[in-house]
C-alpha cells in the first residue's frame, strides 16, 4: 500500500508541467535518435548529458534533468522501429529484431500495420516492466541495504563477469576493455592514500582524473559517428507509408494478432533487461526466436508476421526498463545507457543505490511515476506524429552528422569549461572508432569508467578488513555466492571450449 | 586486417607495460620510496595507491600475448581476414572527418568556437555533404546563434572566444 501511495504521489509530481513538458521533450528527442540509424538510445543520453546540467540550474533538483534522461531513453526504444521497418536499417541495435518482419510488411505495403503494432506492442512492454519494477525495486532495495564492502565488490565482479561470459564478444578483447575502463577511472588522486596516479607526461589535465563523460561522448557521439560514415556508404530505399486516420484504426484492430508476441517479449524483456550485459538488445532477439519457436506460424516470421514485429518491440522496451532496476537498487548498469544514467546521478550529487530508496523518496518515486508518465507520452507521441518523422529520418547525413560533433565538442567543454577534456573526448573518439573495427567492445570500458571509482575502494576497504585476504569474498553468506557465479561466468567460454573439443573428439 | 590486428595487440601491449611502469611510481614528495613499493598490501593501510592499476594492467598485457596468440592460430574473424584494415573510403573519411575535427579542435584556439563552428560546418555541409549554399550558410549561422544565445546568455556558461573576444563585448554589454 506504501508502495501505491509513493508512487501515486510520483505520478504527480511527474505530472508536474515542467516535468511533462521535459518528458515530451525527451521523448520527442529519443524517438528522433531512436529513429536515425547510427544513434540510439546511449548516444542520445550520452551527447545530451551535459546540458542537463542547465535544466537542474533551473529546477534545482536531480529529479527533472533525470526525468528528461530516462523519457530519452523511452523515446529511443519506440524509435528505433520507424528506421527497421521504413528504411529496413535498424535505428539501433535493439531493433535489429524488428527488421526481421518488419521490413517485409513495409514492403508488401503494410509500413502503417507494422509501425502501429510497434508502438503498441513497445507501450504493452514498458507497461509490463513498469509495474514489474515497482513491485521489485523497494523489496531489492532492502535487501540490498545488508550489503557491506565485500558484497558490493562482488556485485561489480558479478557486471564485468557477465560481459566476459554472457556477452558474447572475442573474450580477451573483452577482458582488455574491461581493464582498460578501471585503469583509467584511477586516473588523477588516489582518495585513499591521496598520491597522484597515473598523470602521464606531468600534465596537469590528468590531475581530476578522466572524466566519465569524456570517454562516454567520445565513443558514443565521435566513434560511433565516424563508424556510421564508414559503414553506410549507399543510398537507403525509404518505404512509402500512407498514414490516415482510417489506416492506423485499422491497424489497432491488427494488434491483436500480435498478443503472443508482446506477452512473450514483454516478460522476456524485463528479467533479461535486469542482467548487466544483457539488455534490450538480447532480449529482443530472444524474445523474436522464442515466439517464433513457440508459435503455430513460425513459418510466417520473416516474411511479415505481426508477432515478429511485436516481440522485439515489446521486449527491448520491456528490458530498458528492466536494466534500470539494478542501477536504481545496487548502484549497478546493466547497459552502456544506464551507466550513463547512473553518471548522471552521482553528478547531481546522488548516491545510487538501497539508500536511494530511504534517503531520497522524493527522487525516486517521481522519476518511476515518470516511467508511467513518458510511456504513455511516448505512445501517443508516436502514433500522432509518425508521418513528422518519417520527414526527418530524411535529413542527410551530411549534416546530422556536423550537428552531432559540434554538439559532442560543446557539451563536453560546458560540462566543465576544460578544453583539455575536448582534445580528450576527440583522441578516445577516434581510438573507439579504429578499436571498434577489430572488433574491441567498448560498452564494457564505458561501464568500468563509472565502476571503477565504486569497486576500487570496495575491493581496498574489504581486504583492509580481512588483513589482506582474499577469501572474505567466498566466505560471507551473500558475498560467497555471488564471487563464485561471477567466476563460473568467467570461466564459462572455457567449459564451453572444453564441451566443443569433446564433442569433436567424440 | 590482419596486419592491423597484431600491431594493434603489440601496441595495446606496450601501453599495458608502460601503464604497470607509471602505476609503481612512488609520490613524488617521497624519492625514497622504491618504485612498484605500492602495488602490494602494506601492512595497516591495505592495498597500496598503484594495486588496483598495476594489477588490471598486467591482466591487460596477458589479454594482449592471448589475443596474438588468437592471431597466430587464426582464431578470430579479424585474424582470418585478408581484407583491409581501411579501405579507401575509410582512409580518406579519416582524414576528412577526423582531420577536420583536430582542425575544428586547433580552430578553437584561435577564433574560438564561434569562429570554428560555422568554418566546421561550412566545410562539412558544403566540401563534404555538397550542399547548397543557402542551406549550409542557413545551418551554420542558425547553430553558431542558438549555441550563444543559449550557453554565453542564457547559461552564463562562456565558451572560449580566441581573438574574435573583443567582437562579443557589444553584444554582453546588450544581452547581460
Amino acid at each position: 500500500m506504501d508502495v501505491l501511495i509513493a508512487l501515486w504521489q510520483g505520478i504527480l509530481i511527474a505530472l508536474e508541467p515542467i516535468n511533462l513538458g521535459l518528458a515530451v521533450i525527451g521523448v520527442v528527442v529519443g524517438l528522433f535518435v531512436g529513429a536515425m540509424p547510427g544513434l540510439g538510445s546511449v548516444n542520445g543520453v550520452a551527447i545530451l548529458l551535459p546540458f542537463t546540467f542547465v535544466i537542474q540550474s533551473f529546477t534545482g533538483g536531480a529529479t527533472s534533468p533525470m526525468i528528461f534522461l530516462a523519457s530519452i531513453y523511452y523515446g529511443a526504444m519506440y524509435g528505433g522501429a520507424i528506421s527497421s521497418i521504413t528504411l529496413g536499417i535498424p535505428g539501433a541495435s535493439t531493433a535489429v529484431a524488428t527488421t526481421f518482419d518488419g521490413r517485409p510488411l513495409a514492403l508488401a505495403g503494410r509500413a502503417h500495420v507494422a509501425l502501429v503494432v510497434a508502438a503498441l506492442a513497445s507501450f504493452a512492454g514498458a507497461t509490463v516492466s513498469n509495474l514489474l519494477f515497482t513491485g521489485f525495486a523497494p523489496l531489492l532495495a532492502d535487501v540490498a541495504l545488508s550489503f557491506g564492502n565485500p558484497e558490493i565488490f562482488a556485485l561489480m565482479l558479478l557486471a564485468f563477469a557477465t560481459f566476459v561470459g554472457l556477452g558474447g564478444d572475442d573474450i580477451p578483447k573483452t577482458l582488455f576493455s574491461i581493464c582498460f575502463g578501471l585503469v583509467m577511472a584511477t586516473v588523477g588522486f588516489d582518495i585513499i592514500s591521496g598520491e597522484p596516479r597515473l598523470v602521464f607526461f606531468d600534465i596537469t589535465g590528468f590531475t581530476h582524473g578522466i572524466r566519465f563523460l569524456v570517454l562516454a561522448i567520445g565513443v558514443y557521439g565521435i566513434g560511433e559517428m565516424m563508424w556510421t560514415i564508414n559503414t553506410s556508404r549507399t543510398g537507403t530505399n525509404m518505404s512509402k507509408v500512407e498514414v490516415t486516420f482510417a489506416n492506423v484504426f485499422d491497424a489497432i484492430k491488427q494488434f491483436k494478432q500480435a498478443w503472443r508476441g508482446t506477452a512473450i517479449g514483454s516478460a522476456l524483456g524485463f528479467f533479461v533487461g535486469i542482467l548487466p550485459a544483457a539488455g534490450a538488445t538480447p532480449g529482443s532477439l530472444m524474445a523474436y526466436g522464442i515466439s517464433k519457436m513457440t508459435s503455430r506460424r513460425s513459418a510466417e516470421f520473416g516474411k511479415g508476421a505481426l508477432d515478429g514485429v511485436a516481440a522485439p518491440e515489446a521486449a527491448n522496451n520491456s528490458a530498458s526498463t528492466g536494466a534500470m532496476l539494478p542501477m536504481m537498487t545496487l548502484g549497478i548498469p546493466g547497459s552502456p545507457t544506464t551507466a550513463v544514467l547512473l553518471a548522471g546521478m552521482v553528478i547531481w550529487g546522488l548516491q545510487p543505490g538501497p539508500l536511494l530508496f530511504t534517503d531520497q523518496p522524493e527522487f525516486v518515486w517521481p522519476l518511476i511515476g515518470s516511467f508511467y508518465i513518458s510511456n504513455f507520452v511516448a505512445v501517443t507521441v508516436n502514433l500522432l506524429f509518425i508521418p513528422v518523422f518519417l520527414w526527418m529520418l530524411r535529413m542527410p547525413f551530411t549534416i546530422l552528422a556536423p550537428l552531432i560533433f559540434v554538439l559532442s565538442l560543446v557539451g563536453t567543454y560546458a560540462a566543465y569549461m576544460d578544453m583539455f577534456d575536448v582534445w580528450l573526448m576527440v583522441f578516445f573518439g577516434v581510438g573507439a572508432f579504429l578499436l571498434r573495427i577489430l572488433d574491441y567492445p567498448l560498452a564494457p570500458a564505458v561501464l568500468a569508467i563509472v565502476l571503477g571509482p565504486i569497486a576500487e575502494p570496495k575491493l581496498r576497504q574489504s581486504l583492509l578488513l580481512s588483513d589482506g585476504d582474499f577469501s572474505i569474498f567466498f566466505t560471507r553468506p551473500i558475498a560467497g555466492p555471488i564471487t563464485v557465479i561471477a567466476i563460473l561466468l568467467i570461466l564459462l567460454p572455457l567449459f564451453k571450449l572444453i564441451r566443443d573439443k569433446l564433442r569433436k573428439t567424440a | 586486417m590482419r596486419i592491423a590486428e597484431i600491431v594493434t595487440a603489440i601496441f595495446l601491449g606496450i601501453l599495458s607495460i608502460y601503464l604497470m611502469w607509471k602505476s609503481g611510481e612512488p609520490p613524488s614528495w617521497n624519492p625514497d620510496v622504491p618504485r612498484f613499493a605500492n602495488i602490494g598490501f602494506i601492512e595497516g593501510e591495505g592495498p597500496g595507491s598503484g594495486f588496483w592499476p598495476f594489477w588490471l594492467s598486467a591482466i591487460m598485457l596477458l589479454t594482449c600475448i592471448w589475443t596474438a596468440v588468437n592471431w597466430y592460430r587464426r582464431l578470430t574473424p579479424a585474424s582470418q581476414s585478408s581484407g583491409q584494415f581501411l579501405d579507401g573510403y575509410g582512409k580518406r573519411m579519416m582524414l576528412v572527418v577526423g582531420g577536420a575535427l583536430f582542425g575544428f579542435l586547433a580552430l578553437i584556439h584561435f577564433v574560438g568556437f564561434y569562429g570554428a563552428i560555422p568554418v566546421f560546418m561550412i566545410y562539412y555541409m558544403r566540401y563534404l555533404g555538397s550542399h547548397g549554399w543557402l542551406l549550409t550558410l542557413t545551418v551554420s549561422a542558425s547553430l553558431t546563434v542558438i549555441c550563444f544565445f543559449f550557453f554565453d546568455i542564457a547559461m552564463r556558461i562562456v565558451l572560449p572566444k580566441g581573438y574574435l573576444e573583443p567582437l562579443f563585448i557589444p553584444l554582453y554589454e546588450m544581452f547581460l
